[in-house]
């Protein structure tokens, strides 16, 4: 049978005594705070690190980026009025725009058969001409995108020219670069179209006068420049509106108001929210129910019904952006629910042992306050915060696309958004981009605030 | 138990007579003149519509006037429809906002339990990855965009299709509440979605699934009898807010849609600062939501019976 | 730290409990949707019962039945004529009533419920037809023009429209409450004859009289409805070549051919439908798309989706002219001339509705008198043209430093621009302040508001420049000429001149059109060289059409929309 191998191995200096100095192991690991511990949560919450970022990310466009993008949000280039992102353009130099009388038609363009050109189709204008058409009491003059297929095709009724013998006509009506198809259509005496029409084709260039270039700062020299030279007009990255204001700028300066409304709303009414809420919860008895029965008033109150109330009861005055009535309204609608949530955390609070032993052991009233009762309630807080944030950006966005948001000429993402609704079909990036910003931020926000909840406060924790 | 409602329907009216009064001064210190019209009128004849409308009274007389109008159920006559009862105005437009926030909540809800499950039971699987991502779509987008993109497309649906499959916009049929019932109750339904998931995975974690497991019943009884109902509970609570939230926050809805709603009626109210019916859709939106909380406060209680403990 | 990972416990995927809760889900998801289908018809009972929502065609076109569906850009406040001031009312009420005289489609002024008429001194008569009837069978007669007229002239009725009847004899001072209502000028000599005294003798009476206001009202039924004439569709007779056979309200409205109508034989449809209340233009092109209504206007971004879709399109000047009012008052900057001259040549109607509007039936606005105004033999505009400022910025600011001296300014103080909440107001007011700020450096400040709150603070005087329109109420210049006349209410910029007044009670008082004629030019020439305003646009409209329906007539005066001459034309 073979022996016990360890007591084989057992030799006499293992069964010596030991000496006095030895301690027991050291099993502590560094101490970290209930700050730390969720921020090392959050840390590995790797949805809620990215939010983090894309808010600071969002911040450094709303306050750095004007100082790097230096375009006033409200300066109207006309020339390009809602462009698609891209690359800058150019442009041809002209003589400034008179009135055409019908007359001296430019060399090249001669009056042909039929409708014809009277000069080089331009963004500033298109002049037509055309020959004499049997049986026409007056003219109408369409104007299409698409190539004609018959008399009910041809597009947009720009002019009718009552008087039959005035046989031109000059088109100023939004011109923009590309491929227009003019056609004259003769009309009877009731005004019904006799069938008659004839068409021409007309290739517009982008072109711009000197004084445009002048005032808009587009060239060192402007005096220099001759009809037929080239300037480069301002760059807009990321298009312009209808107004042909920057986009970039415009919602640089239309997160300003968003953030500005969708951050500090919360703010205020959260801070407020913890204050009554605190002093109910603590002071307890009778003004507590008081209180809380005021904020179950406020409760009840139909929040959008009131909201828009209240933008009429303010009044935005002249000038004024209706930021400030907006965020009055929000605090004054807002607050209770977190006045409630931190009465309820207080109450409770209070009734936990160790809150208990603490003041048997005399801890005093301010130490109770200092040391448990907000540390134990500022998770929830900041939980709150952060949830009440996407929440206040829909709501402002919410009341400036029914028209009770923000004043003109103010921008918000809300506002930006009920103006590129209209054109989504032709200028898609006039929606796409405040729409995309409101997203972005409202999802940043809402997954912070998820991974918040998970650090900051286990009975909360979600089980995502 | 009838004392706690008795009391809370005593709470509910003091709070619609708050409701009330803060709609009585707000809507007498707003500037502007809902009597003015595109055309200047005389002194006499503003003298007579003064005295018809009652706002040649002292102020606290007009209140009490309003106030006793109101206990008999009457708000007046509207001002910019001067031959209609604000009452009227609301019985007939009410039924159809109610109607579209009741859809959009059952759609919201039942929708939400669904996908709710389906992503606890697909966990980090394709299913549960496809639902989160328009789950947060549902969450960040607003509700206009959403409005309006479902539009244009149902209309380009139509078009390709060759026939109308569901009318792009109006009132008065079953198709017409289809797609603004959708779109109202989406982002309700993503937030109910989210709920659903995060309770249905601590319901399946949880030691009585583990025991009813062990006991060996039957699957489908341990879905659908545990799981499922148990999953559920958090999402119904939730359904009260939901409502009221839903049903006053159509107006949007009711805009691109052209629905006859009372929310899109208020809003034209609001920019012809027609007073009557501002106060009188005010203080009806919100006794219906006062009285809809106690309503869903005390079925909770009674489905609950850890609720009515307290 | 995380807790027990819930995904411990989950089933592997294709495990028993999985499949059954599958399936479980399946069953859950068709009850869902039982469930909701079943809500949306018990829902779709209960509101029935509530309302009267008809179940209308869907077609934009019903071939079968001979009507058409269109829509309302809002829901009329009422459709009581002595009440009615806006454009929805008054288009509804053209189809479903008929007053005296009429337009027809050609614009031209016929009879209506008068056979003749004729205009002798002060006095102007009317010899009714004896066809005419109320949609009850009973004749229309002159006592009902004579209730009707006398009615809505009553202060306690307080008709804001009963100016338009000051024209006749004491009615100004009846509609006051200085005299009693009988000794108005209107008198139904018997049921056939209607005598109306005018306290001066003028050109245009019978223009004016196919205004809404003028329409009839049957007296017994007026009574008997106790307040709600014209609330709903059987609160009201009719007598027009439709009438109204069902009223939601916000939702629709149905119109049927009217048999009791005298000419009834001209009407060719016999129905049509407004099944949508709606001004958002984007929900009207998606419906019009979608083949459920007739017609649609359009917005300058829906102008190339048309074009695209090949539609027929059509412009229709509607009319209004908009502008932008001074403030006059001697206490506002905007009184000083020099100020005035400046921005007045730097403001460019033609980049406006160029560059900003972008829709064609939109003119530059050049004067108060829009171009399709009637003088002598042609149109106003082409036998007085009217002087128009270029811009010119150079000139502007030698302009705008004389302002400043005489004001002892160094630099101006902000100007408030009083305007609508509608985004083509917000817009505008946009533009503008970008063109009076790069041009002159002057800053303008934005005050949008909503309807109410802007006309208090136009007639308070609270603004600087306001952004203003005018339609037009009858087919004559001084609709609009009379609006700078210093007794005029509408006046908002407080605008006194002696000289103007004077051409204004030439304009009003004479039986000469040439002199009249003269008059209004002169009120063109003294507006422009006083700048008293900046015309801004011609309002107009691009419009579709379906295809096959014909007949279809926009009028600046009347209904903006005439229906009354459609057909459906089943070939196309």
């Amino acid at each position: 049978m073979e022996k016990n191998p360890i007591i084989r191995r057992l030799r006499p200096e293992d069964l010596a005594a030991l000496s006095g100095q030895s301690s027991a192991p050291v099993l502590v690991r560094p101490s970290r705070s209930y700050w730390q511990d969720a921020w090392g949560r959050l840390k590995a919450n790797k949805r809620a690190l990215v939010s983090l970022y894309i808010i600071i990310g969002l911040l450094v466009f709303t306050f750095i980026g004007p100082l790097v993008w230096q375009v006033d949000p409200a300066l109207q280039d006309i020339d390009q009025i809602s462009v698609a992102p891209g690359a800058d353009r150019g442009a041809i130099v002209v003589d400034a725009f008179e009135a055409w009388d019908g007359q001296a038609p430019a060399p090249g363009f001669a009056a042909g058969d039929g409708l014809s050109l009277a000069g080089q189709p331009t963004t500033q204008s298109v002049k037509l001409q055309w020959q004499d058409m049997a049986g026409a009491d007056s003219y109408l003059v369409y104007r299409n995108n698409f190539v004609p297929d018959n008399v009910n095709t041809l597009g947009l009724p720009l002019m009718q020219i009552s008087d039959p013998s005035q046989r031109f006509y000059e088109d100023r009506l939004d011109l923009r670069p590309g491929t227009y198809y003019y056609s004259v259509a003769a009309l009877d005496a009731f005004d019904q179209r006799t069938g008659d029409y004839q068409t021409v084709v007309a290739d517009v260039i982008r072109v711009i006068t000197v004084n445009e270039v002048r005032t808009r700062n587009l060239v060192d020299d402007p005096d220099a420049l001759r009809p037929g030279d080239e300037v480069r007009l301002s760059w807009h990255p990321l298009g312009t509106d209808y107004l042909g204001r920057d986009m970039l700028a415009r919602l640089m300066a239309g997160a300003r108001v968003s953030l500005f409304i969708g951050l500090l709303a919360p703010l205020f009414f959260v801070a407020f929210g913890v204050i009554y809420g605190a002093t109910s919860g603590f002071v307890g008895g009778r003004l507590d129910s008081v209180m809380m029965r005021f904020a179950d008033f406020v409760v009840a109150l139909p929040f959008l019904l009131f909201m828009i109330l209240f933008q009429v009861v303010f009044g935005i005055g002249p000038g004024e952006s209706g930021i400030i009535p907006m965020l009055v309204a929000l605090i004054i609608l807002s607050w209770p629910a977190t006045a409630r949530l931190v009465r309820g955390q207080i109450l409770q609070i209070r009734e936990e042992a160790y809150v208990s032993a603490a003041r048997l052991l005399g801890a005093s009233q301010n130490y109770l306050i200092l040391r448990h009762m907000i540390p134990n309630t500022l998770g929830v807080i900041l939980v709150t915060l952060t949830f009440a944030v996407p929440a206040a950006i829909f709501t402002e966005a919410f009341l400036s696309f029914i028209g009770m948001g923000v004043a003109p000429p103010t921008a918000s993402w809300g506002s930006m958004c009920n103006e590129g609704l209209k054109t989504m079909l032709t200028h898609p990036h006039e929606l796409i981009f405040p729409a995309a910003m409101i997203s972005i931020t409202v999802l940043a926000f809402n997954l912070l605030g998820d991974g918040l909840r998970d650090a900051l406060d286990a009975k909360m924790r979600s089980t995502e | 138990m009838l004392w706690y409602t008795l009391k809370r329907l005593l709470q509910g009216v003091i709070t619609v007579w708050f409701i009330a009064t803060a709609t009585f001064i707000g809507m007498h210190n707003v500037p502007g003149d809902p009597l003015s019209g595109e055309r200047a009128t005389n002194a006499a004849i503003r003298a007579n519509l003064e005295a018809r409308y009652g706002l040649d009274r002292p102020v606290t007389e007009q209140y009490f006037i309003y106030m006793r109008n109101m206990l008999r159920g009457d708000f007046g006559i509207s001002y910019t429809q001067q031959n209609r009862e604000v009452n009227d105005i609301i019985r007939e437009h009410f039924p159809v906002s109610a109607t579209l926030g009741v859809l959009a909540v059952l759609f919201a809800a039942l929708g939400g339990i669904l996908f709710g499950a389906l992503t606890a039971l697909f966990r980090n699987r394709l299913p549960d990855y496809i639902i989160m991502f328009l789950v947060i779509l549902g969450i960040s987008v607003p509700s206009f965009v959403f409005a309006a993109l479902g539009q244009l497309s149902l209309v380009n649906i139509n078009s390709v299709l060759g026939f109308s499959v569901l009318p792009v916009a109006g009132w008065g049929s079953v198709s017409h509440m289809l797609l603004p019932a959708l779109v109202l109750g989406l982002g309700t339904m993503a937030y109910m979605t989210r709920l659903m998931r995060s309770s249905m995975l601590e319901v399946m974690s949880s030691d009585y699934i583990r025991t009813a497991k062990a006991k060996g019943l039957s699957p489908t009884r341990i879905f659908s009898r545990h799981q499922l109902r148990n999953a559920a509970l958090p999402v119904i609570t939730v359904l009260g807010p939901a409502i009221a939230a839903i049903t006053t926050g159509g107006f949007v809805v009711e805009l691109v849609f052209a629905i006859p709603g009372l929310g899109r009626y208020f809003v034209q109210a609001v920019q012809q600062l027609d007073y009557t019916v501002i106060m009188g859709t005010t203080v009806f939106y919100g006794a219906f939501l006062v009285f809809m909380v106690i309503l869903v406060d005390l079925v909770y209680g009674w489905i609950d019976p850890r609720v009515r403990l307290q | 730290m995380k807790q027990e990972d819930p995904s411990d416990f989950v089933q592997a995927p294709g495990d028993r409990l999985t499949r059954a809760a599958g399936k479980q889900l399946a069953v859950y998801g068709v009850a869902a949707v039982l469930l909701l289908t079943a809500a949306m018809f018990l829902l779709n009972a209960l509101a029935g019962l509530t309302s009267s929502a008809a179940g209308m065609s869907r077609m934009a076109v019903d071939v079968e039945n001979n009507t058409i569906t269109s829509y309302l850009r809002q829901e009329p406040p009422q459709m009581n004529s002595m009440l009615a001031t806006d454009a929805v009312s008054g288009m509804v009420l053209a189809h479903v009533m008929e007053g005296l005289l009429r337009y027809d489609q050609y614009g031209e002024l016929v009879g209506g419920v008068a056979e003749r008429w004729q205009l002798e001194g002060n006095t102007m008569t009317f010899w009714l037809r004896d066809d005419a009837r109320w949609s009850n069978g009973e004749p229309v007669t002159a006592h009902d023009f004579e209730f009707a007229w006398k009615n809505l002239l009553s202060p306690s009725v307080g008709s804001q429209y009963a100016f338009i009847l000051y024209p006749i004899l004491n009615a100004e001072q009846a509609n006051n409450g200085e005299v009693p209502i009988d000794d108005v000028g209107i008198n139904a000599v018997d049921d056939r004859t209607l005598v109306v005294t005018l306290a001066t003798p003028i050109a245009y009476f019978d223009r004016m009289v196919a205004f809404v206001t003028y329409l009839p009202a049957n007296e017994a039924f007026y009574r008997q409805t106790d307040g709600r004439y014209g609330a709903d569709a059987d609160e009201m007779l009719y007598n027009g070549p439709f009438m109204m056979t069902s009223w939601v309200h916000g939702a629709s409205m149905r119109l049927e051919k009217n048999p009791y109508y005298w000419d009834a034989d001209r009407i060719r449809l016999d129905a049509i439908n407004f099944a949508h209340m709606t001004s958002d233009s984007s929900t009207l092109l998606n419906l019009f798309k979608d083949n459920q209504i007739v017609m649609a206007d359009l917005g300058s971004e829906m102008l190339e989706e048309a074009m695209l879709q090949g539609w027929s399109l059509n412009q229709f000047m509607e009319g209004t002219v908009f502008y932008t009012d001074f403030n006059h008052r001697p206490e506002r900057l905007t009184a000083n001339l020099n100020l005035r001259k400046a921005m007045a040549l730097v403001h460019d109607s033609g980049e406006l509705v160029n560059k900003v509007i972008k829709l064609p039936g939109y003119l530059p606005g050049k004067s108060l008198f829009p171009v399709w105004l009637p003088g002598v033999d042609d149109n106003f505009r082409e036998e007085y043209p009217a002087p128009v400022y270029q811009r010119d910025v150079a000139q502007a600011r030698v302009y705008l430093q004389r302002a400043l001296d005489e004001l002892g300014l160094d630099r101006l103080p902000p100007l408030v621009l009083l305007t609508g909440d509608t985004p083509v107001s917000r817009i505008q007011a946009e533009y503008y302040q970008e063109v009076f700020k790069r041009n002159l450096d002057i800053d303008l400040v934005i005050d949008a508001q909503i309807f109410r709150q802007r006309l208090e603070k136009m007639t308070a005087g609270d603004f600087d420049l306001v952004a203003a329109g005018w339609g037009p109420d009858y087919n004559d210049p001084l609709t609009f000429g009379d609006l700078y006349a210093s007794w005029n209410l509408n006046n908002r910029g407080r605008y006194s001149n002696p000289a103007l007044d004077a051409q204004v009670r030439i304009a009003q008082n004479s039986l000469d059109m040439t002199e009249r004629m003269r008059a209004f030019a002169e009120i063109q020439r003294i507006i422009h060289e006083d700048v008293v305003m900046m015309p801004d646009y011609e309002r107009g409209y691009v419009y579709v059409t379906h295809p096959q329906v014909r007949g279809i007539v926009r009028h600046v005066i009347g209904a903006e929309t005439d229906f009354t001459n459609a057909w459906i034309d089943a070939g196309e």
